[in-house]
């Protein structure tokens, strides 16, 4: 995983007098193995700056580049590729699917890729081991807590051991024991040398990163 | 966990969908297949039945005049014996191509004679034969065995005569046999005695005036049975008779062509409430479509995904209506004939063409939501909870 650079990206969303402009001309470049913390407050534009970088919200105006490419002038199907081997995503509201077991949910990112059954049941195992779900891989995703959850979402993001960790505060919805525990797992899986980049309104949590990028009404302060 | 193990769990798991789009090809494939079974049913049973209408060919000599003789018509005074036919040229008739479907054919020979001081008119027929030529026929009496003679109605009324009693024919003593109960046909004024007696009678040894062919067949029409005879026999003019068969027929084949455009409707309505429930699950799971795209997945992912899923059903579909149509077949046939029907068989290649079929309509029908699909943005999908 190379730099990721972004140059005078803006996103407006709707048009006319509804338009809301949510990211605005912002430049900044994330180096490999950093851990990048977003903080702002709830509407300045975290999310979508994070799902930029994540190849799924092409911007009005400027340009992604990660490792050398453009990632927006990618088609559809060559952005899924790149996400497929290069990302990781911890979604604000867990988005787990609804009728697939956790394990299942977990396996979900592997599902498109060829590989023996049971390598792909061994890498779950493995990650729902890391976010200490083991013994509930069997259930579907309305049995378990809203903080396990949200611990399936991460295992979920890194069963492939994706380059790139993108997360939308991962620790919302977790008590500070658990939510601390999350973050140490990030900074392991960080300091194995995963590049993460997280939303948080923490700023305990923005302290496991080694830098913040702080977003006020769309643009970096 | 593969698309194949996505697809799977969430037809198990969310079943609701999954039945109405099973709902819609079942009922699709169940009606095509009591459709097109009755089709085909009715169709052998009126092979079978055929023979129940008797002779529907004759041949006749060249002669213009016999062509409106026979067929209902009175048959006095008209020379019908003028011109004959060799009785062994009837056999040629088992050299066509269609011979596989003539079940009879049977000579006839006439002739007048003089019963009582009454001018008659007397047939030489195969009393064999008659079970097949003339099945409508219903005689008092039997049928004899060689000598001895059959009454039409009228001319047993008219000389007074009932089984058992003997009468001279051009010096020839006879007994009655049997006696035909009124058919409305020339057949009432018929004295029946067996060829060769006729042929003895009349002094025609060999010959014949004409025969009656009974052709059994729905797959080859009358009209190339004719010619086909007409060829092999040029002396003769081979003329179909218009009989209730080819009413039956005529009321099968619009029976048919019905039967074809309901299917094709009933296939249409299916498809769409494939559609229909396809598209709202495409709409319900918008999320869900938006994840696995951010997971990577390409459009060609997705849209296998959901094909897999109406595959899967449309299959279940196909066969469950292959086995219900089936079974919905065996019921009306045995309650509309009374178990003396046609039977109705298990048919492989039918049950096969009718899983084709099903696939093949609610893999058509998913495509367009299934592209729906796949051209989601998955920002603005994951946006959509
Ligand atoms: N798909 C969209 N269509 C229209 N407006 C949007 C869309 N996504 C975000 N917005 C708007 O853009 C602005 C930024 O939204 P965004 O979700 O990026 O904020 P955020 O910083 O993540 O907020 P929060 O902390 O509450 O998650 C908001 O005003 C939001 O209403
Ligand atoms: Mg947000």
């Amino acid at each position: 995983m190379g730099m990721i650079i972004a140059e005078n990206i803006s996103k407006k969303y709707g048009d006319g007098d509804t338009a809301v402009i949510a990211v605005c001309n912002v430049t900044f470049s994330i180096g490999s193995g950093e851990f990048v913390s977003i903080m702002g407050e709830s509407g300045s534009g975290k999310s979508t700056l994070l799902s930029i970088i994540g190849a799924l919200n092409r911007p009005t105006t400027g340009k992604l580049i990660i490792d050398g490419t453009d990632i927006y002038s990618l088609t559809q199907d060559e952005r899924a590729d790149f996400r497929r081997k290069y990302m990781g995503f911890v979604f604000q509201n867990f988005y787990l699917i609804p009728y697939l077991t956790i394990a299942e949910n977990v396996m979900l990112p592997l599902a498109t890729i060829k590989e023996k059954k049971s390598k792909k049941r061994a890498m779950a195992k493995d990650a729902l081991s890391l976010v200490g779900l083991s013994d509930k891989a069997n259930r579907l995703p309305n049995e378990i807590s809203g903080g396990e959850q949200e611990r399936v979402a991460i295992a979920r993001a890194i069963v492939n051991t994706p380059p790139l960790l993108l997360a939308d505060e991962p620790t919302g919805n977790l008590d500070s024991k658990t939510g601390r525990s999350i973050m140490e797992l990030i900074k392991r899986l960080n300091r194995d040398g995963m590049t993460v980049v997280m939303v948080t309104h923490n700023h305990e949590y923005a302290t496991y990163g080694n830098r913040v990028l702080k977003v006020a009404d769309g643009v970096l302060i | 966990m593969t698309l194949k193990n996505i697809a799977v769990e969430n037809l198990r798991r969310r079943k609701g969908r999954a039945f109405f789009v099973l709902i819609g090809l079942l009922i699709s494939a169940t009606t095509i297949v009591i459709l097109i079974s009755l089709v085909h049913a009715m169709k052998e049973d009126i092979n079978h039945k055929l023979e129940l209408y008797g002779a529907n060919i004759l041949i006749l000599p060249k002669t213009e005049s016999l062509s409106f003789s026979y067929g209902g018509l009175t048959l006095g005074g008209v020379p019908f014996y003028a011109a004959e036919i060799k009785e062994e040229d009837i056999n040629k008739i088992k050299q066509i191509k269609n011979a596989a479907n003539v079940a009879a054919v049977g000579p006839i020979l006439l002739g007048p004679v003089v019963v009582n001081g009454h001018r008659l008119h007397m047939a030489g027929v195969d009393f064999r034969l008659l079970s097949i030529l003339r099945p409508w026929w219903n005689i008092k009496g039997e049928i004899p065995p060689e000598k001895g003679a059959i009454l039409g109605h009228d001319v047993a009324r008219f000389l007074n005569l009932t089984p058992g009693d003997r009468f001279l024919i051009n010096k020839q003593k006879l007994e009655v046999k049997g006696v035909i109960e009124k058919t409305g046909s020339q057949d009432d004024g018929l004295i029946f005695v067996p060829l060769p007696l006729a042929q003895e009678i009349l002094g025609k040894k060999g010959h014949i005036s004409m025969a009656e062919v009974a052709a059994l067949c729905t797959g080859c029409p009358i009209p190339e049975m004719v010619r086909q005879i007409g060829e092999a026999i040029p002396g003769a003019n081979v003329m179909a008779i218009e009989q209730v068969v080819k009413g039956r027929m005529e009321t099968l084949n619009h029976f048919e062509r019905f039967s074809y455009g309901i299917s094709v409707l009933v296939l249409v309505i299916g498809s769409l409430m494939v559609l229909v429930t396809m598209m709202g699950s495409v709409k319900e799971r918008t999320v869900e479509i938006g994840i696995l795209s951010a997971m990577g997945f390409r459009k060609s992912h997705i849209i296998k995904t959901i094909l897999l899923e109406s595959g899967m059903i449309s299959g279940m579909a196909g066969i469950m209506g292959y086995g219900t149509g089936f079974l919905a077949t065996k019921i009306i046939v045995h309650f509309f004939s009374g178990g003396h029907g046609a039977q109705v068989l298990f048919n492989p290649f039918f049950a096969i063409g009718t899983l084709l079929l099903s696939l093949t309509v609610g893999l058509i029908a998913s495509t367009y939501p299934a592209i729906m699909a796949s051209r989601l943005d998955p920002n603005e999908a994951l946006r959509a909870l």
